[in-house]
């Protein structure tokens, strides 16, 4: 029997994609995600919970976000016409908001005070203590102490918006750990707290709810797309770390069998266990196992013990990756490529002197698989890339890693 | 090899294996089974325990630290079942590393092995299917975790599938010491009654003799972990077996 197997046999269990997803926590929490899911439910169908949320979304974040023809670096790349879906733009500089502000409605329906979090680039604690100033609600954010350093504007950002920001040291002190530690301190304070998971991670229900929150962008981006252009995209390429902003760039697009979904994880610095976040490559040593409360691709050592991950971008520095994506990869409806650090760093300045636009250094994985295949396709070929965030957290990794002096130009 | 509890309340010893060493972990069991301990939980170590407090984490990262693996362990648990053959022996693991092994072939070492049972913490009843059919294969006893927040719904689910005794937790939270048992407890211990008959133990803050003893008063056994773990860390590990025999001695005086 194949260790896949696991999660095969209870397959009518709510939360599952393919053989992916589930509920695997400690029971602790098993009444919490019941309420959770019955919550979500119920709001879900409700008009005014919906009408709230997309007033929000429009007059507070800036959605629709702008579908943006590339032109100068299309140009450049001699082959698609390349877009950028600009989440960028949303308030905070992230898609995370999406998510974080319709959980944040939720967990004030459900008479939640306390709100926890854990975050990883920064960008969904932002968004986590925007939406809990917004609301009048407490804010706990866990961090890794290596992603506090690197993204050290973003902690300063959380604690202005009144945001506890705790430093986790545990494992490597990355989101992996975070969450571990958003986790204990759910169980403990289960009663009276509500956990916004940032991603499409973790256990029942929330890949689907994250999802559900993030869908807006494939949704805007479908019809922009056949009004703008007249036709849907040949290819849509997306940053995965958990895969929040990928999965929502994907969604609406599913059925459309003859759209290419292209998801780009963090190779890294090498192809070796440790140096890369590669859940889906073949020599990374990602394999289906159980991590934070989901079935899905895990980085790991023969032995079952997770791997310590490695990405210039803190975003995409994780072990493993939303179940929903492990489905889509194993049926191939979407396929999964890696961009190393290098490639990333080089195609954050290809974007920043083409359109004046600084791509997140997430964001920068999926800009350099759009700048390596643009090349390849012919020119009545559409390639949209889902620009999930903006960089201007992370110049302090751009200037030591780049060193630019300011008299390079990129060409044309 | 049974899982019973002849004295009242009974004694669950977790321990992390492979801390500070698997011979050393062996040495502490056999202390333990020696002073009166009924069950002797042999705790996986794993990369991320979620559900762990700070005592157990360091244990649990100092043994995969040093490589310490599910079929150490395996091994650990064989030579006690071959040295104490009356002694209550459970398998205490995340998922993950069980998934690795394959839940069919871990499920036939572990009998193999001579373990009574297996405890799997992030594991739910709702998810367990193929876990309790291959339990039933090999004739191992399934172990759940009942929590305050259970709802009797799931505690009847719970209590339907287990064997060998309920882990009722104490309180809400992560492993780890308490200054007393909290409430939470009797009170879902009282209700847990209403569907099983099989003993229930108490676990999460037990940490000494008056803990024992209140526990003693509504559950079957306790479930000691965390001040264990703690000795043990503090402890020179060629003292370690010495100390937590005494330890042991001491909790139900």
């Amino acid at each position: 029997m194949s260790a896949s197997s696991i999660a095969g046999v209870t397959a009518t269990v709510a939360g599952r994609f393919g053989a992916y997803g589930g509920r695997y926590v400690p029971e602790t929490l098993m009444a919490a995600l019941e309420e959770l899911e019955q919550a979500y439910a119920v709001a879900q169908k409700d008009a005014a919970f919906q009408a709230e949320l997309d007033d929000l979304l429009h007059h507070y974040c800036g959605r629709p976000t702008p579908l943006y023809f590339a032109k100068r670096l299309t140009e450049q790349m001699g082959g698609a016409k390349i877009y950028l879906k600009r989440e960028d733009l949303l308030h905070t500089g992230a898609h995370k908001i999406n998510n974080a502000l319709g959980q944040g409605l939720l967990a004030r329906r459900m008479g939640k005070q306390r709100i926890i979090a854990e975050t990883g680039a920064g960008q969904h604690g932002v968004a986590t203590a925007t939406v809990c100033a917004l609301l009048g609600l407490e804010c706990v954010v866990y961090m890794g102490e290596e992603d506090m350093r690197r993204q050290e504007l973003n902690v300063y950002r959380m604690r202005l918006l009144g945001a506890e920001v705790r430093g986790v040291s545990a494992g490597s002190a990355t989101l992996k750990d975070a969450i571990n530690e958003a986790m204990r301190d759910w169980v403990t304070n289960v009663r009276t707290t509500y956990y916004i998971l940032g991603s499409a991670l973790g256990a029942h229900p929330y890949p689907t709810m994250v999802r559900d929150f993030h869908r807006v962008i494939s949704r805007e981006a479908r019809m922009q797309m056949l009004e703008q252009e007249g036709k849907l995209p040949t290819a849509i390429v997306a940053c995965v770390g958990g895969g929040s902003n990928a999965i929502g760039a994907f969604y609406e697009f599913l059925p459309d069998a003859n759209v290419q979904l292209i998801g780009v994880e963090a190779g890294g610095r090498g192809t070796a266990l440790g140096e890369h976040a590669a859940r889906f490559q073949k020599v990374g040593g990602g394999l289906p196992g159980v991590l934070q409360g989901t079935y899905s691709y895990v980085l790991q050592n023969d032995a079952g013990q997770v791997s310590s991950t490695h990405s210039v971008s803190a975003g995409l520095d994780y072990a493993s990756v939303g179940p929903e994506h492990a489905m889509l990869h194993d049926s191939g409806r979407a396929s999964y490529v890696s961009c190393s650090d290098d490639e990333a760093l080089k195609a954050t300045v290809t974007l920043s002197r083409t359109e004046g636009i600084l791509p997140a250094l997430e964001s920068a994985h999926a800009v350099a698989e759009a700048v390596r295949l643009a090349p390849t396709m012919v020119k009545t070929d559409v390639l949209m890339v889902n620009l999930s965030g903006r960089g201007d957290k992370d110049m302090g990794i751009l200037a030591r890693e780049l060193n630019l002096k300011g008299s390079e130009r990129a060409k044309g | 090899m049974a899982i019973e509890f002849s004295k009242k309340p009974g004694i669950v010893a977790y321990l992390t294996a492979g801390d500070p060493d698997l011979a050393t972990t062996r040495d502490i069991a056999l202390a333990a089974i020696d002073n009166g301990a009924d069950v002797i939980e042999l705790g996986v170590p794993f990369s991320d325990p979620l559900a762990d407090g700070p005592v157990i984490q360091r244990a649990s990262e100092r043994a995969v630290a040093r490589g310490v693996r599910l079929t150490d362990v395996l091994d650990l648990a064989k030579g006690l079942r071959a040295a104490r053959p009356a002694a209550g022996l459970v398998l205490f693991s995340y998922l993950n590393p069980v998934v690795r092994m394959g839940m069919k072939t871990f499920c036939s070492r572990a009998a193999e092995a001579g373990a009574d049972g297996v405890l799997l913490t992030d594991m739910i009843v709702e998810e367990a299917g193929e876990y309790l059919a291959e339990m039933k294969t090999n004739g191992l006893a399934p172990i759940f975790l009942a929590a305050p927040t259970s709802p009797d719904a799931r505690l009847k689910a719970i209590a339907a599938v287990s064997q060998g005794f309920v882990y009722a937790i104490s309180r809400v939270g992560i492993t780890g010491t308490q200054q007393k048992v909290a409430g939470d407890a009797s009170e879902l211990v009282t209700r847990l009654r209403q569907f099983t008959k099989l003993p229930i133990a108490v676990g999460f803050g037990i940490s000494n003799a008056e803990h024992v003893k209140a526990v003693g008063e509504f559950a079957d056994a306790a479930i000691i972990g965390s001040a264990l773990v703690a000795l043990i860390e503090k402890s020179p590990a060629k003292e370690a077996a010495t100390a937590i025999g005494q330890f042991i001695a001491g909790l139900r005086t």
